[in-house]
């Protein structure tokens, strides 16, 4: 009963989401001849996976669920602890083995070749947040926006920098991972750098911003004074405090 | 080929039964097919300035859900019969709307009218959203001053987002209209001014509507301001804003009182 208690009082867990790189292996058939390979190349970089996590991708090879956990052994023999599983029948798996992982975006980490230094210390291989952000190149890594953005509308660029052609109304907010360019006049909401970057700018042809903020940093509306307020503005973050100027 | 527009705002009070009973009875005037269609379930007006109101049956509701065919609840007009009234219920509420039902009724108004007006009612919930839904054009009705012109543009962006035509990519023709204009208050800055609020709305002008007595006392009259005293200022305003919804080119005047106010210093001791 006071276990019940306890957990009522104290029901507002936060949780957290966070990337990470893993590496991917993806075996192919015959996995005999496969895992040859693999102690083939693993001879030459003794130990590369230990500590790191690894996924294993089968969509290549079709394994039943004991296939799946003879493979599972089998790697854990080399000292490759698996995570999750990529590709694989979900009706083949259940609670023993790794969780199905989906939607995974690759990362330039992953050309890794026999010849990298086989002891690289494991923090390299697993960044958090930041690094795991990196889109893809097949990613876009700016948004040009042509029309006005419109009261209650947010714009969400996690991925860099936002242009926007026309006005941002009082009441709409733009949210950009990287920098943000207004040409039309800002009365809205201008965050940038949102996902933890202190060298995000603003810069607006005519601000009349409700808020600028660069990485959690802010300002609003009502310290702009004469020569910032309806002026061509840049803001950027210097040791911790959101510099609005006029610009040029 | 007929046209569907809803008058719209998001705020509430800055004239959209007054706008939607003046255009479409300068439309009509002008020998267009016209139905206005009050969306304002629960809390109907357009019925009053059309004065209509007592010969209410059926209602919008009911052809929505299918318990009458829409010419027992159309209502036409006493001056003009070009001129056609589908009236909203005051008993019932927004969710007794259907989209399909909406939908539907607006598809049967389109082949009976040349133009079909839809009141829309305040706010950003579904009432307003349905008025918009089907729709080809939009005017947005908007007071000088800034509550009402940011409303105005959260509505914009849901015109452009919440539509048929926006879901498939198309495009909404979008005009502000804006009424309760006062020259005086304006040039005095105790009212945005009329770039003030193309600026942050960027969107064409169909017209302006001089704040004025007439459009009260037209109301009260149960007559749509185009047709209880032509030469007033809102009538000419709104009859000129009707010409360029037809797409004629009128140009843009700020109509100012100052002939209602020489008659109100001389009109009245000669009468």
């Amino acid at each position: 009963m006071n276990s019940t208690s306890v957990v009522e009082a104290n029901n507002s867990i936060r949780f957290c989401i966070r990337s990470y790189i893993a590496f991917v292996l993806a075996p192919q058939a015959p996995v005999i001849e496969w895992l040859a390979q693999l102690d083939n190349w693993t001879r030459n970089s003794p130990g590369f996976f230990a500590g790191r996590p690894v996924v294993l991708d089968l969509s290549i090879v079709k394994l039943g669920r004991p296939g799946i956990s003879h493979l599972l052994a089998q790697l854990a023999d080399r000292g490759i602890s698996v995570i999750g599983l990529e590709g694989a029948d979900a009706s083949q798996l259940d609670s023993s083995l790794p969780p199905l992982l989906t939607s995974g975006r690759s990362s330039e980490r992953q050309e890794v070749s026999a010849a990298a230094p086989p002891d690289a210390p494991a923090d390299t291989a697993v960044a958090e947040g930041a690094a795991a952000a990196l889109p893809a190149p097949d990613e876009p890594t700016s948004l040009l926006i042509e029309t006005p953005v419109r009261s209650g509308q947010t714009v969400f660029f996690p991925n860099g920098d936002v242009t926007v052609l026309g006005s941002v109304a009082s009441g709409s907010e733009i949210i950009a991972g990287g920098s943000i360019h207004v040409y039309g006049t800002l009365r809205g909401r201008a965050m940038a750098g949102a996902r933890g970057n202190a060298r995000a700018r603003i810069f607006c042809r005519k601000n009349e911003a409700e808020l600028l903020a660069i990485n959690g940093y802010y300002r609003t509306a009502e310290e702009w004074n004469a020569a910032i307020r309806s002026q061509p503005i840049h803001s950027w973050l210097e040791d911790g405090v959101l510099r609005v100027a006029p610009l040029g | 080929m007929s046209k569907v527009i809803v008058v719209t705002s998001g705020k509430g009070g800055v004239g959209k039964t007054t706008t939607t009973a003046a255009l479409g009875a300068a439309l009509a005037a002008a020998g267009q097919n016209v139905v206005v269609v009050d969306f304002d379930v629960g809390l109907r007006n357009l019925d009053l300035v059309m004065g209509a109101e007592r010969r209410v049956v059926y209602d919008l509701i009911n052809v929505v859900q299918g318990a009458a065919k829409l010419p027992q609840a159309l209502i036409r007009d006493k001056r003009i019969d070009t001129l056609s009234l589908l009236p909203a219920s005051q008993t019932r509420d927004k969710d007794a709307l259907t989209e399909e039902g909406v939908g539907r009724v607006i598809q049967e108004l389109r082949a009976k009218f040349d133009w079909v007006i839809c009141d829309s009612p305040a706010g950003i919930e579904r009432g307003a959203t349905l008025a918009m839904r089907f729709v080809d054009e939009a005017i947005i009705v908007t007071n000088p001053e800034v509550s009402s012109v940011r409303d105005s543009d959260r509505i914009i962006g849901l015109l452009d987002s919440k539509t048929e035509k926006a879901e498939k990519g198309e495009r909404i023709e979008k005009h502000i209209l804006i009424t309760r204009y006062d020259a005086a208050r304006a040039a005095r800055g105790e009212m945005l001014n009329i770039a003030d609020v193309l600026d942050i709305l960027s969107l064409p002008l169909l017209g302006i509507i001089p704040e004025s007595e007439e459009v009260l006392r037209a109301s009260n009259l149960g007559s749509p301001v185009t047709l209880n005293d032509v030469t007033s200022a809102p009538a000419r305003a709104y009859t000129d804003a009707a010409r360029r919804l037809k797409g004629h080119d009128v140009p843009m005047t700020i109509p100012s009182d100052r002939k209602g106010f020489l008659d109100k210093l001389f009109g009245r001791r000669a009468a």
